[in-house]
């Protein structure tokens, strides 16, 4: 019996093993401190000098709290996280298809950012599509947290893996550009 | 929260004895062990005073070696004999050794294949062996100072280390005798001193550039938590490469070549020399006998300095990307922290200081700081009061991943990811009662295999005949806390475990560590039984003295039957303890060992009970 519960709690979800509200919206410095706690408590250091068995346990466990916490801290990856716990899968290979109005945007700015002659440009590229970015999020919080409607939320986080893909390349340009 | 001992009279060490833990640099140049001692870190000196070991192993024709600087006086008369900066060569094959035509040993060729080796007059013999030698001269010096065993050591590797030169320092640690607590990177072990001794809080840089290696750490230092934020490097650029470079400039200058494996030794030694006097002169004598010739030239700081630049352009290239990595500006970082006797150069001290807009942090000694860094982790590590606030929380440096169809990378756990990391990744079969399955997994950055390291390649066998498709083996790669690769695997549909063979691409197997281990070192400490038994003891108190802690802290999780089976397992361990039979203490060991895994798991749960709790009453 103890057994079973043991296993539950490696298997519980990311939010109840940061003991964390199922919500979007965190506070990035609590989730840090929540995470430092858990590993003060479970880091094989902690088990160094204890048996091979507690330290095997402990790497578990630190393993699967580093886990949880990359995907809590990822506001993208926590999105998809919770469509999927209610019961949303993102299958973004399986959900290519993208309103046309999207995909024309989409266009519109690479060619922006192929234009883009030198680094003032590309900065300005990069203003345009953080200021993008951050209504999305803003959409997918309210989607989540307040509507609750996960399949709405599923397709914005669809729409936003396209433009986190975009940010990478612009932020791969810049890198180039120096500075 | 720290552990506490719990003795029984007359059965468990005494409480108030401390373990004595040491932490050491295993550096290309030199070594050093640390320990604390009545709660101050030093470095321990040897009979001489000097702390510094030269990590210079020379072999003697009648059996033996000599260790330290009597070994770096002889480099230049006996070379083949004489390792240097071995380091360079740890989890390596002969051919990823750069330049190995112009190292003055005589290497074995077996057709690429394995860790290098080299031929000397005291036998062939392997970067493991040689570093254990260094290594052993450290422990030796550690218990002639406590007079005393070594509960265990901290080993430091440089951050950028793949899996086979990290498996290499844990297997030459072993070879030595010592018990391995930990590998940890050097520039944390540095961020660990300086930290600890300057109460620092926020964000800083570590940059370390040691003779062969160079790292990058940023790390977040909160409240005695080091956390790695990102860590990038090159484990193949150091001081020997400037050394190298600056003695063929001047050879090319003065229209000489230094090809003999002695005129090689000599030239890289003048080039050392001048190169350091440059630290603080603005010109120095480049002096060595060449073919039976003296040259002689005088060379001047811009000249050092032009031909080293290139190599600390490599290094402010890695400190952008690991910035990038971070996703910071160079201008959030609060210090900057030079680690390694090549920071001593001024070139590298500006170089710094324009990456980072600000002036390095240089009020510490740049060859010890690693060193007491790893005792202070050491000293944690043993559960010693006082160190047990200490927590260290590093990331990974290089990419995991495995060959894919048309040679290509898949990558598993990214890299800067923190460690220990833990990730399944499912398989199927591709034929109709296909039993075996080859994995090849490979380290590094690039796309296609062929640019990466080849870290191993495993065989899985006895999954169950089933038509194509339709077997799950589930592979769980980790990295644990040393940053070691572990994989296992287990075919889902049936839960049979897969066998998984492992074949090191440059490390040794366990066979080969094993017949080592059997040869000079333990020899030399006198009966190989006398050895084993005491090895045995020491395992056994090291358990019991845990588990008692455990009972202690947390008892109460078990119910009486549990806590019976437990105690009858300890009682049963400290009867055979007194006695001399080793096999039988190994038993008991294995017996306790089992007995406690539940209530290991049991104490996590309340672990993490414990630190959300803890969480929510803050909150209030």
């Amino acid at each position: 019996m103890r057994l079973r519960r043991i296993v539950s709690r490696l298997e519980s979800d990311d939010f109840e093993l940061f003991g964390l509200p199922r919500r979007f919206q965190l506070e990035r410095g609590d989730l840090d401190a929540r995470r430092r706690n858990l590993q003060a408590e479970v880091h094989p250091d902690r088990f160094a000098a204890s048996d091979s068995s507690a330290r095997r346990v402990a790497m578990q466990w630190a393993a699967r709290v580093n886990e949880a916490y990359a995907r809590l801290k990822n506001p993208l990856q926590r999105a998809a996280y919770l469509c999927e716990l209610h019961g949303v899968p993102i299958d973004a290979e399986d959900n290519t298809a993208m309103p046309a109005d999207f995909l024309m945007q989409q266009m519109q700015w690479r060619e922006s950012l192929d234009d883009a002659d030198g680094r003032s440009a590309v900065e300005a590229v990069l203003t345009t599509l953080e200021a993008h970015r951050a209504a999305a999020y803003r959409r997918l919080q309210a989607l989540l947290d307040q509507s609750r409607d996960f399949a709405a939320a599923a397709h914005e986080v669809r729409a936003l893996m396209f433009v986190e893909r975009f940010a990478a390349d612009v932020d791969d340009r810049l890198a180039a550009a120096g500075g | 929260m720290a552990l506490l001992q719990i003795a029984e009279p007359g059965a468990s060490p005494d409480p108030h004895t401390r373990r004595h833990a040491v932490g050491i640099d295993l550096g290309t140049t030199h070594s050093l062990v640390a320990a604390v001692r009545n709660g101050i870190v030093e470095c321990l000196p040897d009979a001489d005073g000097e702390v510094i070991l030269p990590s210079a192993v020379r072999y003697l024709a009648g059996g033996g070696a000599r260790i330290g600087a009597s070994a770096l006086r002889d480099a230049a008369s006996d070379p083949h004999n004489t390792i240097v900066s071995v380091k360079r060569l740890m989890g390596r094959g002969l051919g990823d050794v750069a330049a190995a035509d112009r190292l003055p040993y005589d290497f074995v060729d077996d057709g690429g294949s394995g860790m290098v080796r080299l031929r000397t007059v005291a036998g062939v013999k392997s970067p493991v062996e040689i570093s254990a030698e260094i290594l052993a001269t450290l422990r030796q010096r550690a218990e002639d100072t406590f007079a005393d065993d070594l509960f265990g050591a901290v080993v430091t590797v440089p951050a950028y280390f793949d899996d086979g030169q990290r498996q290499a320092t844990k297997d030459a640690a072993e070879l030595a005798g010592l018990h391995v607590l930990r590998l940890i990177s050097e520039p944390t072990a540095a961020a660990i001193a300086y930290g600890l001794d300057n109460a620092a809080e926020g964000l800083y840089a570590v940059y370390d550039l040691g003779g062969g290696t160079f790292d990058i750490s940023l790390l977040q230092m909160t409240r005695g938590v080091f956390e790695v934020m990102a860590t990038g490097g090159d484990s193949a650029l150091g001081g020997d490469d400037i050394d190298a470079a600056l003695a063929d400039w001047i050879l090319g200058r003065v229209g000489l070549d230094a090809s003999g494996p002695h005129d090689r030794r000599a030239a890289l030694v003048a080039a050392r020399e001048a190169k350091e006097a440059l630290s603080t002169a603005d010109e120095a004598a480049f002096e060595c006998e060449i073919d039976g010739r003296t040259v002689s030239r005088a060379v001047s700081r811009s000249e050092l300095e032009s031909v080293a630049r290139p190599f600390i352009d490599r290094t402010v290239a890695a400190v952008r990307q690991v910035l990038r990595d971070a996703r910071v500006a160079n201008d959030v970082v609060d210090g900057v922290v030079l680690v390694g006797g090549s920071t001593r150069m001024p070139l590298v001290r500006r170089a710094v200081r324009e990456a980072f807009g600000r002036e390095p942090l240089t009020n510490l000694d740049p060859d010890q700081v690693v060193a007491l860094g790893a005792a202070r982790q050491a000293d944690a590590l043993a559960g010693n009061q006082g160190g047990g606030d200490l927590l260290l929380l590093d990331v990974t440096a290089l990419s995991l991943g495995i060959e894919t169809m048309g040679g290509l990378v898949e990558r598993i756990i990214p890299r800067n990811s923190p460690i220990p990391a833990m990730k399944a990744q499912d398989f199927t079969t591709f034929q109709d009662g296909q039993t075996a399955m080859a994995i090849h997994v490979i380290q590094g950055e690039r796309d296609l295999v062929a640019d990466c390291r080849s870290l191993a390649r495993f065989d899985l066998r006895g999954i169950p005949p089933l038509v194509a498709g339709a077997a799950r083996i589930r592979v769980t790669f980790s990295v644990d806390a040393d940053g070691l690769l572990g994989v296992s695997a287990r075919e889902e549909t049936s839960g049979v475990e897969a066998s998984v063979a492992v074949k090191p691409s440059y490390g040794l197997s366990d066979d080969e560590v094993a017949a080592m281990l059997g040869d000079s070192f333990r020899a030399a400490d006198g009966d190989m039984a006398e050895r084993s038994l005491r090895e045995a003891q020491v395992d056994a108190d090291r358990l019991r003295s845990a588990t008692e802690t455990a009972l202690s802290d947390d008892g109460a999780l078990l119910d009486d039957e549990q806590r019976r089976t437990i105690e009858r397992q300890l009682e049963q361990l400290g009867t055979v303890r007194a006695g001399t039979d080793r096999v039988a203490i190994e038993a008991a060991v294995k017996a306790l060992a089992s007995a406690t895994e539940g209530f290991a798991a049991e104490r996590m749960n309340r672990g993490i009970r414990r630190a959300l709790a803890g969480r929510r009453i803050e909150d209030l």
